[in-house]
């Protein structure tokens, strides 16, 4: 144990030598590595960015929410069972709210009702096309986590007397209001004035998942007044927007119970007779995951696959250079052997030898990558980048099992040199 | 009295050799390059291995090295039989029992004279500090205490070949095997370098020198000329100067 431990160190040392007498060769080779290892670090940061956008909008729906709908939030086949069930009122809310009250050992907290519609939205000369326009009651911050950078959202007395009180994204309030604080101000929303009394911070998108960047929302109350959704046809005559009833959860780790009991009182709201389909669906955050994560997921190693071929690239030169070392010092070896070096000896000296330049490529490869995704982003703040701790030790690893990997074949060889056939090397 | 003119009482035996024979394979041909030697080397020997090119001088000095193994026969090295150890044990042996001392002094470049002489000890385990007062002792030895910092390149051959058997001398090997030692230096270095394997012999050390030249073959007490993969002749070669006669 002791002498693997010296020639261990022997060999670090030897390795450390040997990089630097062959300066320019250990550079040139390094460089495959690096430009490996900033390709895949940089793919990872990419990869943990579309995870945390990915999870931000997750986060958005709320993981103890269940969303009573009319379309399921999977892929159906079937879709004319469901084109023609009934739309979900935001009236059931209340119902609901009822039960659950009457109900002392409920699994299900509130319901809240949301309709949604695009509109645009005019402060002054600038105007925003298309914004996600949601009405719902103040306990939609039971449901949904909102930090408001500025300003509140809307309470419950605003909210049951329909005040025309708005809260706006952050990338609205960006393009209305790039000068000036929007709260107080008033917006102009089809043709109607709203008051702003609160800004979102910054989510950040991802993939046109949901965000609350660009997005306004107002008192139910209000939105049913000023917005008609049964009114709100398109050319093609389907209804552009949407109501439905999101319920939270009192305990997440029974959701399942608590998705039995709000089928229930929703088969109660809808009356349907116990033989008869349910006409409506209660979906969670996880249905939606479980929808994404795939794509997610293919991305993933798809993009690592391409960077990992730079990488591969790489340790075929670490393996080149490798062979070429040991055949360059074959009398080495030789003379090595003949003062009582074993094969294992020899072995690890050389797998040392190509670890560490990998190692080296990875170090430099890595601060590269770094400052990389400081500079991007710096250049793009929205892009979703996450430079993380595992990621670091994530590419040592993959440094050294490169290293180790593309060494291996030369080594062996080396190792295996028969003493008096490379003594008499020249 | 003269240290060269005086023969030492050789001690126990500690190469047994007993009709060992080489066969290599060279394409279609199997060239025998030993065809069945006999030997018996004791501690405190000086033995020089003669023989023209071509009379298997080399394949046996790799048997007597345990760098490669016999063909058939019998190889016993201080009792232990060489001819059925695997690579490892091979190395193992070659670490404590043998220090090689090669023509073309095979030090590595990069490597100052005191890692250089380090690097056996390193193989046998042993710990810097300890590693570092033996090679330091070694260099001392031959007369390098002042060049232990120096990397080959800035040595002359003669030091080179110094610093090379410091390196055989540092983990006390039961034999000193040197291959050609002058083979690469100049008549007066060579001289010089033949005083201190004289020397070495002197404190008790054995050696097997591999030569091809008949003056440098005359410092052994002892001679062996191989030809054609036979011993021709073994024979006590150390002339007493008639002083020394004259005295005894």
């Amino acid at each position: 144990m002791k002498r693997f431990l010296y020639e261990l160190e022997e060999s670090w040392r030897i390795a450390y030598a040997q990089m630097r007498s062959n300066l320019t060769r250990s550079t040139l080779t390094a460089l495959g590595v690096i430009i490996g290892i900033v390709a895949v670090t940089l793919m990872g940061t990419a990869i943990g960015g579309i995870q945390v956008g990915f999870d931000k909008s997750m986060a958005v729906l709320g993981d103890d929410v269940l969303y009573v709908t009319q379309w399921p939030w999977k892929p159906v086949d079937d879709w004319w069972n469901y084109r023609d069930r009934k739309k979900i009122q935001t009236e059931y809310a209340e119902t609901i709210n009822r039960l659950i009250t009457a109900a002392p050992n409920s699994n299900l907290m509130v319901a809240v009702p949301t309709s949604s519609l695009m509109r645009s939205i005019k402060y002054g000369g600038n105007e925003v096309e298309n914004v996600f326009t949601l009405g719902t009651t103040s306990d939609f911050t039971v449901t949904s986590t909102i930090d408001c950078k500025e300003g509140r959202f809307f309470n419950e007395i605003e909210s049951r007397s329909g005040a025309q009180v708005v809260v706006i994204g952050y990338d609205v309030a960006d393009v209305l209001f790039p000068s000036e604080s929007p709260i107080d101000k008033f917006v102009l929303i089809s043709g109607h004035l709203f008051k702003v009394i609160g800004v979102n911070a910054r989510q950040g998108t991802f993939l046109g998942l949901f965000s609350w960047d660009s997005m306004v929302a107002m008192p139910l109350a209000a939105f049913n007044k000023y917005f008609n959704l049964k009114n709100e046809l398109d050319a093609r005559g389907e209804n552009q927007g949407e109501s439905d009833v999101r319920v939270k959860v009192k305990d997440k780790t029974k959701l399942a119970e608590a998705k039995d009991e709000l089928t229930g009182i929703m088969r109660r709201v809808r009356g349907l007779p116990p033989e008869k389909k349910e006409d409506f669906s209660i979906n969670e955050q996880q249905a939606f995951k479980s929808t994404l994560d795939p794509v997610k997921n293919t991305i993933a190693i798809a993009g690592l696959f391409i960077t990992g071929l730079s990488l591969f690239v790489g340790a075929i030169g670490i393996m080149n250079i490798t062979f070429v070392s040991v055949k360059e010092r074959t009398k080495e070896i030789g003379t090595r052997k003949a003062l009582g070096a074993r094969r294992r000896t020899i072995l690890l000296q050389f797998l040392i030898e190509s670890t560490a330049l990998c190692l080296l490529g990875g170090f430099i490869g890595l601060a590269v990558a770094y400052f990389m995704c400081f500079g991007i982003g710096k250049a793009f703040p929205s892009f979703p980048i996450q430079f993380s701790f595992g990621l670091v030790i994530a590419s040592m690893i993959v440094s050294v099992l490169t290293g180790l990997v593309s060494g291996f074949a030369p080594a062996w060889s080396a190792s295996r040199l028969d003493p008096v056939t490379a003594l008499r090397y020249e | 009295m003269d240290a060269r003119q005086s023969v030492r009482q050789p001690g126990p035996v500690v190469i047994d050799i007993e009709n060992i024979t080489k066969d290599y394979v060279m394409g279609e041909e199997i060239v025998r390059a030993l065809r069945g030697v006999s030997l018996q080397i004791r501690r405190n020997e000086y033995l020089a291995v003669m023989g023209p090119s071509g009379s298997g001088k080399s394949t046996l000095m790799n048997m007597l090295g345990c760098l490669d193994t016999p063909t058939s026969g019998r190889y016993e090295f201080n009792g232990r039989n060489v001819a059925e150890m695997d690579d490892d044990e091979l190395a193992e042996i070659r670490n404590r029992e043998i220090g090689f001392v090669f023509q073309t002094f095979n030090l590595l470049p990069r490597a100052t004279s005191l890692r250089n002489v380090e690097l056996p000890l390193i193989y046998a385990g042993m710990d810097s500090e300890s590693r570092e007062e033996r090679a330091t002792q070694a260099l001392t030895d031959v007369g390098l205490g002042d060049r232990i910092h120096h990397k080959p390149n800035e040595l002359s051959g003669g030091q080179r070949q110094r610093v090379a058997i410091a390196r055989a001398l540092v983990n006390n090997p039961s034999i000193i095997l040197a291959d050609e030692p002058t083979g690469n230096l100049d008549s007066k270095t060579g001289e010089e370098i033949m005083a201190l394997l004289e020397d070495l012999y002197q404190r008790g050390h054995t050696i097997i020198l591999v030569t091809h030249e008949r003056d440098i073959a005359a410092h052994a007490r002892r001679t062996i000329h191989l030809r054609d993969g036979v011993v021709e002749s073994d024979e006590q070669t150390f002339v007493p100067r008639l002083e020394t006669v004259a005295a005894s």
